[in-house]
């Protein structure tokens, strides 16, 4: 082999289930057995299919795949194929454009020479397909970095007026129709009433007016929410059909379940998987540890894996020490307190999580907020609290502690940590970063924003993250200076009174970063984090081009699509769901009252093809929803001629600022699908526009 | 044009000058778009009252006055302060250390924690290299290397993976969720029930799910530090009742009764209280507490962490244990970590409380669903309970042969947790304490030896750690913690060994208080 493919995800997975620890590297360049593709493409791959060169040869056997891809990545890195040895490239050239095959059509007649794949062994490779897409092509990869120069806030589009405006309207009639529907409820159904009146001498355990949104707006819609799942939330998520006869208050499961792509887990690097590497490696300690610390952290809790994956966990953030909790939330609810107290003061990001809001109000100091990402209203804020002191007293203040998130999972925006930074040698304070989105998913070796944007962890004072989303297990961490953390080890009401991280979680944590940091199997962790930077410009660049409004910086794996009106959410959702794509919709009042949105979470597990898949589905629904609102003005525009840089437009933008030139008419954004795909690859390697 | 009618019926004596200009002021003013509209306007709230037209005037005057006011901070109490003051001002400012130097005796307790390398059995391994009887771990029923139960999980990690991925809203739950939450249900005799990812979030998220600011809660003075953060973050009015006292109990909910009935005003009023208290490990009179919740019109939140799994013919906890229907009680919150060796907490009522937990508990809505292989080990544990009771008889009887060893044959400490309770917090006898005149912090060292000698004898126990409750922002800490060592029994140990056990400890707490003068 010229070189060594640094794809071993695929190379090595075929010949034998998946690789243990040591034989990873030698498996890659064993002889593959040929695998006989079977003859039809899915129908869903057929219709996704993307590029020309893709169609003319096709095969669809999910087996294949792997030859396929392999011969693809020779073609495409080393353009001699003839040293190429391996007896799986002697097949025809085949590839498939997606790395499904299902199930259904296997036993259709092949209308090939070849015999089809042992259907095991086709099961095998759908089943591990289903968690983690085959990357498809090296230039399907993008390092996630702060290109340099000052880190701006993304451009937020606005609809025209006619869409807000009728945005509050359809707000207006909801809440007007709830409540004709409870003015005659109360009279002829008084029985489903009943929870919300005081009676026998109790208060009703909520009251009417509290619960009027959920019961007459959510529950509308409330399909979209909670729906149940099976299985490992991976590429491929399983929903479980359900349906309702009562207006969504109740529901039948139906006993059948949809496979749909999975554009809702937080599954960043693609972990979410029950074989592999990782899997293997709980298993072995599952067997070996049992199935529970029984115990907390602060009595016999701590096991040697603990030590072990709080060691890793402060190497990986490049901090001294770092301890690990059983739950994300209460890492949060529970750090603030034992940080911060009476005669302290927090500055908080207004859209900061629910658990720093929770641990905050926990810790008895002072809350104070700052618009979003605002650097500015940030040193207003500081300059304020310094100069004017305590309420009433002017006392200063003891310390001042500015959390902040490096990833807003609503938003999609990533904290401006060189202003923070420059703002906290001024203003002296102590920098608390919740890295819960961002861990894993930033940064070209996935250790967060620091790592994203060049910065020493040491600028920063404490680094929260949560382990749940890009490394597939449960729990969080907090990470810091020695003398910290062993403060913390002692005061944490998590530490002395919930119970440790169970062996299963420990493990899944253990095996995922020395998968990052490349001591098992190396190259994979690095194509994990590629792919998921790929993926998520590749497909925010599309959907500004289509004509979405999108919110969020470009690297960033959160990519919400505005829907404004409340009664899109619930289309939107549908129809995805309809094309077996799953997404999480949002509202109010997890968002400001006119910004409804959908989600997508990008995840490594994700090939070009899926995002092919949702881009095109998006197409269609966002014409038959009109949700192509954008106005040009946050991005979608057409590439620049190849004679002009970013540098140079941006220089001639500045100019016309200066010189009030009146603006070029920006135009909206509408690309077709086609011309999407076609510029896709090369433009996202690019400054999007 | 309110002040032209005024000034013209006033006075008579202006001169035809003025008038020529009123005139003029007027035709243009008719001209002005809208003008009609507020003539009319004028006319018909004039109504003959030059007052009224005066007031309203005055009104549009102040509106107008306020819009164009200077905004101002309606902080009481701010300094104007100029740029370059503010410069100095935070030039000088010094913030103090983020946190404290620990103390000594906090690293100490750092440094002797134990770390068990490998399981944790009734025998463990620690880092020291030495095999030690393990009375420190919640591993009751010896399950947590139980092979069948390995196997399940090993199964379901071949199904699901490890982590869900994502909170229960958002495609986080599992059909394994699902399933616990049912079987939960199904095994106390509630409606429905609701599963939190860590067992020590959800007492202090159900909480502040129903009791808001403006509603009273009356709740034991011993109650765990869950709930004390639950009732800290819900705002709402609490009331402290002495611990266990059940006539203090009735008497704070007559007065709230009697309070609220001469205020004429109706909140959701709740009781809250343990099953086995995780400070004391004594139990709940809950029939008392019934009957008086019934009399009172209170709803009972009450926490079965430790007595799920424990107390009762099968586990069902203190409900089964004392004879009541767990329909009785509002919300049964519970873990699912100790004697079930899974991982996660839940909350057990009727329908209405746990929907509306599923949108309004913070530490449901927001966090990651629980791993779907500790769900399926619970469901499994469960039916394990059910089907072998035997289990827990021979806990119990565990205990019992502790007990022997302890409570009645020491001098110097007692046991504070009823006999069913596998937890045996031991405290020192009031005349001990007296004659040597100990005091909390005394206390708690003597009872760090007493660990330390128990681990250098090959038995690992450990002392109750608590957090003030104060400490982090509470008003006022209501309770005090008395030191304690804290035994754990399990089923994996034999009687004898459990008796050897027992002897190592009697002996280590005779070895230490006698040593002190």
């Amino acid at each position: 082999m010229p070189r060594r493919l640094s794809n071993n995800l695929l190379s090595s997975s075929p010949p034998i289930p998946w690789p243990s620890f040591t034989s990873s590297e030698k498996s890659v360049n064993k002889p593959v057995p040929v695998p006989v593709p079977v003859s039809r493409p899915s129908k869903i791959a057929q219709f996704f299919s993307s590029t020309p060169k893709d169609k003319d040869r096709y095969n669809s056997a999910a087996a294949a795949l792997l030859a396929a891809s392999k011969a693809q990545e020779q073609a495409f890195l080393n353009s001699s194929p003839t040293t190429i040895s391996n007896p799986t490239l002697s097949l025809p050239t085949i590839s498939l454009s997606t790395a499904r095959a299902d199930s259904s059509n296997m036993d259709e007649p092949p209308t090939t020479l070849f015999q089809p794949l042992a259907p095991a062994e086709a099961r095998r490779l759908q089943r591990q397909y289903a968690q983690f897409g085959p990357l498809n092509s090296q230039s399907h990869r993008y390092t996630s970095r702060h290109t340099g120069g000052e880190f701006s806030e993304p451009i937020m589009d606005e609809p025209p007026y006619f869409y807000l405006l009728t945005t509050y309207i359809s707000y207006l009639i909801l809440i007007i129709f709830g409540h004709v529907r409870d003015f005659f409820g109360m009279k002829f159904k008084a029985d489903n009433y009943r929870h919300l009146k005081s009676r026998n001498g109790y208060a009703a355990l909520n009251s009417d007016f509290d619960n009027f949104y959920v019961r007459r707006l959510k529950m509308r819609i409330n399909d979209c929410f909670n729906r149940p799942t099976t299985g490992v939330p991976g590429r491929y998520i399983n929903v479980l059909d359900r349906t309702s006869n009562d207006g969504n208050y109740h529901f039948q499961m139906t006993g059948t379940t949809t496979e749909t792509l999975n554009m809702s887990s937080y599954n960043y690097l693609g972990f979410a998987q029950s074989e592999g590497p990782c899997a293997d490696f709980v298993e072995e300690k599952v067997r070996k540890y049992g199935l529970s610390s029984s115990s907390t952290r602060a009595d016999v809790g701590t096991s040697d894996l603990c030590v072990e994956v709080e060691q890793l966990i402060a190497e990986f953030v490049g901090k001294e020490s770092a301890m690990v909790f059983s739950m994300g939330f209460v890492t949060n609810a529970s750090a603030f307190p034992a940080l911060v107290g009476k005669g302290d003061l927090i500055i908080s990001d207004e859209l900061n999580h629910a658990s720093i809001r929770f641990g905050s109000r926990l810790s008895g100091a002072m809350i104070e907020s700052f618009k979003h990402n605002d650097m500015k209203a940030l040193e207003a804020k500081l300059r304020e609290a310094i100069s004017q002191g305590q309420p009433r007293t002017h006392r200063p203040w003891r310390k001042i502690l500015v959390a902040v998130e490096g990833l807003y999972s609503m938003e999609g925006t990533m904290c401006n940590l060189p202003g923070l930074i420059r703002l906290k040698k001024k203003y002296k304070f102590n920098l608390f970063v919740d890295e819960a989105h961002s861990i894993g998913a930033l940064g070209p070796r996935g250790r967060g924003v620091c790592d994203y944007f060049g910065i020493d962890p040491a600028e920063i004072d404490i680094l929260m993250g949560t382990l749940t989303k890009s490394f597939g297990a449960n729990g969080g961490y907090v990470a810091g200076d020695k003398a910290l953390i062993d403060k913390l080890r002692v005061s944490t009401a998590t530490t002395v009174y919930g119970e440790s991280p169970s062996p299963a979680v420990l493990a899944q944590i253990l095996s995922a970063l020395r998968l990052i940091n490349g001591k098992i199997i190396p190259g994979q962790g690095e194509e994990r984090l590629q792919r998921i930077a790929f993926n998520s410009r590749y497909l925010r660049l599309g959907l500004k081009r289509l004509g979405f409004i999108v919110y969020g910086h470009d690297d960033s794996p959160i990519i919400p699509v505005l829907l404004y009106h409340p009664a899109k959410m619930p289309a939107f959702s549908h129809e995805m769901l309809k094309r077996k794509i799953s997404v999480v919709v949002v509202g109010y009042p997890a968002t400001p009252l006119i910004s409804s949105r959908a989600r997508f979470c990008v995840s490594a597990a994700h090939n070009k093809e899926d995002m092919d898949r949702l881009l095109s589905a998006c197409d269609e629904i966002g014409n038959v929803l009109q949700l192509k609102f954008a106005s040009g003005i946050a991005g979608g525009a057409s590439p620049l001629p190849d004679s002009v840089t970013p540098e140079m437009e941006k220089s001639r933008k500045a100019l016309e600022k200066h010189d009030k030139i009146a603006k070029q008419a920006v135009s909206r954004p509408n690309w077709t699908f086609d011309e999407l795909v076609r510029r896709g690859v090369q433009d996202v390697k690019v400054p999007l526009r | 044009m309110a002040t032209t009618s005024n000034l013209t019926t006033a006075s008579d004596v202006l001169s035809t000058h003025i008038f020529s200009i009123l005139n003029s002021v007027s035709e243009q003013f008719h001209k002005l778009p809208g003008s009609a509209i507020f003539l009319r306007y004028v006319k018909s709230s004039y109504q003959n009252d030059p007052v009224r037209s005066a007031v309203e005037l005055f009104l549009v005057l102040f509106a107008i006055r306020y819009l164009l006011a200077r905004s101002y901070s309606t902080k009481p109490g701010k300094v104007r302060l100029t740029e370059e003051e503010i410069d100095d001002l935070v030039d000088e400012w010094q913030p103090e250390p983020l946190v404290g130097k620990n103390t000594i005796f906090e690293d100490a307790d750092l440094e002797k924690r134990a770390v068990i390398v490998g399981p944790t059995g009734p025998k463990c391994r620690l880092q020291t290299g030495r095999t030690v009887t393990n009375l420190a771990s919640y591993n009751f029923y010896n399950l947590v290397s139980n092979e069948q139960l390995k196997e399940r999980a090993i199964q379901t990690l071949r199904t699901y993976g490890v982590g869900p991925c994502g909170p229960p809203g958002f495609y986080g739950t599992q059909d394994v969720h699902m399933k616990i939450e049912a079987d939960i249900a199904a095994f106390l005799g509630t409606t429905a029930c609701i599963i939190y990812a860590q067992a020590f979030s959800a007492a202090s998220s159900v909480i502040p799910a129903f009791s808001k600011r403006g509603d009273i809660i009356v709740a034991d003075k011993a109650v765990n530090y869950s709930i004390r953060k639950g009732l800290q973050i819900s705002r709402s009015q609490v009331r402290w009742y002495e611990h266990g006292d059940m006539a203090d109990l009735e008497r704070v909910l007559a007065r709230v009764q009697k309070e609220q009935a001469a205020k004429k005003q109706l909140t959701r009023r709740f009781i809250v209280t343990e099953g086995l208290f995780e400070n004391t490990g004594d139990m709940v009179d809950l029939p008392k507490i019934i009957e008086l919740k019934l009399k009172y019109k209170f709803r009972l939140i009450l926490d079965e962490s430790w007595s799920f799994g424990v107390l009762g013919r099968t586990g069902r906890g203190v409900t089964e244990h004392q004879h009541v229907d767990a329909a009785e009680v509002d919300m049964i919150i519970g873990s699912m970590a100790g004697p079930l060796t899974a991982a996660g907490g839940f909350c057990a009522g009727s329908d209405e409380v746990v929907e509306h937990q599923r949108l309004s508990a913070a530490a449901y809505t927001f966090s990651a669903a629980l791993p779907a292989m500790s769900a399926v080990t619970a469901s499994e544990t469960l039916t394990m309970l059910q089907t072998q009771p035997d289990m827990i008889t021979s806990l119990r009887e565990n205990t019992r042969v502790m007990w022997q060893q302890l409570d009645p044959r020491s001098d110097w400490m007692t046991c504070t947790s009823v006999p069913e309770n596998p937890i045996m917090m031991m405290v020192f006898k009031a005349d001990v304490i007296n004659s040597k005149r100990l005091s909390l912090e005394d206390q708690t060292l003597l009872i760090q030896d007493i660990v330390d000698e128990c681990l250098a004898q090959g038995v690992l126990v450990t002392r109750a750690k608590a957090l003030s409750a104060a400490a982090s922002g509470a008003k006022s800490d209501v309770y005090t913690h008395r030191p304690a060592l804290k035994i754990c029994l399990t089923n994996g140990l034999s009687k004898k060994e459990v008796e050897k056990a027992g002897t190592t400890v009697r002996h280590a707490i005779t070895k230490i208080v006698t040593k002190k003068k």
